[in-house]
């Protein structure tokens, strides 16, 4: 029944007792030791932020839960908060203890406003049971975490457009240098995390670095929550390790038949059948563990279209290639739809997505060419040549 | 004392600064808890919390203008958002949208004469194994076919008739 089965035999608190009973650096030694990589699909080493963090000399430090999930066939942060919002909670304050600091502030997207009494209610028993608030389990800890609604914004995913919206700006990603573990909310030290990368920092510590590497690769350790949509017959939530490939993934959800998988949303990549055989890990096929399964009978032209239509939305406007850039590859989709686009100008189009790659100022405008150069790259045969009836 | 609405959403507003405090951080929740109450944010409330937060009322336009949730048009007392990604457009949001038009009599991106509801497009909610999905305000329905949406609209309706009351109070107080 329970979609996440590691995350429901946990003993409660087992690794905030644990953390309690641990000095700072030894808690970081034991994240470090496990490996646990950002879960929100950026792949950055979870212990290497906190230590940044905790080496910070500061009047204040924060600790902030990206639960901005808003990339396209995404929604396991959704059930994590709605079925271990407990864990999520311990995971922030084990995260307080190792980086020093006192306030926690959980980033809530706006469309998930239904989750927030819940969530409310988890804090205040936690802070019934002394789990929150001053002086934690009889020890010196000091930490609260609230609760900031989001606006409806998917740039505020990344972590320095999530600050700007914090501290009441246009979501629009800073540059970087400085990161937010040093000049972050507010100007102070910040760590910013994935909903589920704390709940495994929670779990890592009560059971321990090498329970959590008994899975996964050696540059991939652990184990993954993914989010699976599209045409497969069973769709949902699932725990898989990391190091698995397309294909054993495909074939746990039903959905052997796909002739292309999307994987770590519409900025992620789109993978065609033929390399099925490839992993799902970071040194491979990165993921923030958005799965969309494409069926023989989809039209690969209607998904781009529908992912470009989402980046030019929801890009912030802010840098020119992003802004400018994705519209264009619309209007070419659009182009290739109606069977109007020549073989010179698709290429001009490709040349233009490298360019969005290198030169868009934060990972949305970075990632958003990906889909389109994989998909004319693996489909070349389907979109070229279009009647205008298909469009 | 009599209270127009607007003086009594300025006192509403300086609550909310009293409450969340008088810097630039408390600038979302306000907007968010005004747009909520008032379904609009009008240049007269960005004055308001411009002056209440110390910053220039173009400040908080642009802040308003950025975000999906905020926005200075007036929108219905239910906003209905329909999902328009990739999962939900594979799982039929276009027969959803084209029944929730015809039902309402507006198009996406328009609000009924009433005041009642308004139609907006929403990117990814997250319900992605479980589409179409809308939201109305807060509340989330996965599943949606063109057969449910005259029962949702119905359900708005219903709770539409207590509320109503509460705005009849604000208009003539």
């Amino acid at each position: 029944m329970n979609a996440i089965p590691t995350y429901a035999a946990q003993t409660p608190e087992a690794g905030l007792r644990a953390a309690l009973k641990s000095d700072r650096p030894d808690i970081i030694s034991t994240i470090s030791a496990s490996g646990l990589k950002g879960r929100g699909g950026a792949g950055f080493p979870t212990a290497v932020k906190w230590n940044f963090a905790a080496a910070a000399q500061a009047a204040r430090k924060f600790v902030i839960c990206n639960a901005d999930e808003g990339e396209p066939g995404t929604f396991k942060d959704r059930v994590i908060l709605m079925e271990h919002p407990d864990l999520v909670f311990e995971g922030m304050t084990i995260a307080g203890k190792a980086v020093g600091a006192r306030e926690g502030i959980l980033f809530l997207r706006g469309e998930y406003a239904y989750l927030r009494g819940g969530l409310e209610a988890a804090l205040a028993r936690r802070r019934e049971r002394n789990l929150l608030g001053p002086g934690i389990l009889g020890s010196p800890l000091t930490f609260d975490i609230r609760i900031f609604m989001g606006a409806g914004a998917y740039i505020c995913g990344e972590e320095t457009a999530l600050i700007e919206c914090l501290e009441g700006f246009r979501g629009e990603p800073r540059n970087r240098p400085p990161f937010p573990v040093n000049t972050g909310f507010l100007g102070f030290p910040s760590v910013v995390n994935n909903v589920e990368t704390l709940a495994w920092a929670a779990c890592i510590l009560a059971n321990g670095a090498p329970w959590f590497r008994a899975f996964g690769t050696e540059k991939s350790t652990g184990r993954k929550i993914f989010s699976v949509s599209g045409d497969c017959r069973r769709p949902g939530v699932f725990e898989f390790p990391l190091g698995l490939t397309v294909a054993q993934l495909l074939a746990e959800v039903g959905g052997e038949d796909a002739k292309a998988v999307q994987i770590g949303g519409a900025a992620g990549q789109c993978v065609p059948a033929k390399e099925f055989g490839r992993t799902i890990a970071f040194e491979d096929i990165p993921t923030g563990g958005s799965v969309i399964v494409f069926g023989p009978r989809r039209d690969m032209l209607d998904v781009l279209r529908n992912f470009l239509e989402f980046f030019v939305d929801e890009s912030c406007g802010q840098c020119t290639p992003c802004r400018v850039g994705n519209p264009k590859l619309l209007e070419g989709v659009r182009q290739l739809q109606a069977g109007t686009c020549s073989m010179a100008y698709l290429k001009e189009l490709c040349a233009l997505g490298e360019t969005l790659q290198l030169a868009s100022k934060c990972g949305l405008g970075q990632s958003s060419p990906n889909a389109f150069l994989s998909v004319v790259e693996n489909f070349r045969e389907e979109i070229m040549g279009r009647m205008a009836a298909h469009a | 004392m009599l209270m127009t609405e607007r003086e009594r959403m300025a006192a509403e507003i300086r609550a909310l600064a009293g409450q969340l405090g008088h810097d630039r951080t408390s600038l979302v929740p306000i907007l968010l808890e005004i747009k909520r109450k008032y379904h609009r944010i009008d240049s007269y409330a960005m004055q308001v919390i411009g002056d209440l937060l110390g910053i220039h009322p173009v400040e908080v336009h642009s802040v308003v203008s950025f975000y999906a949730f905020l926005g200075d048009r007036a929108q219905g007392r239910f906003v209905i958002r329909l999902c328009r990604t990739l999962p939900c457009d594979m799982q039929g949001k276009d027969r959803v949208m084209r029944q929730l038009e015809n039902d309402l009599g507006i198009r996406f991106g328009e609000t009924t004469a009433d005041g009642s509801f308004t139609l907006e497009w929403a990117n990814c909610m997250g319900m992605c194994d479980q589409g179409p999905a809308l939201l109305v305000n807060d509340r989330i329905y996965t599943r949606v076919t063109p057969e449910t949406v005259h029962d949702i609209l119905g359900e708005c309706r219903r709770v539409f008739g207590v509320h109503a009351a509460e705005s009849k109070e604000v208009r003539f107080a």
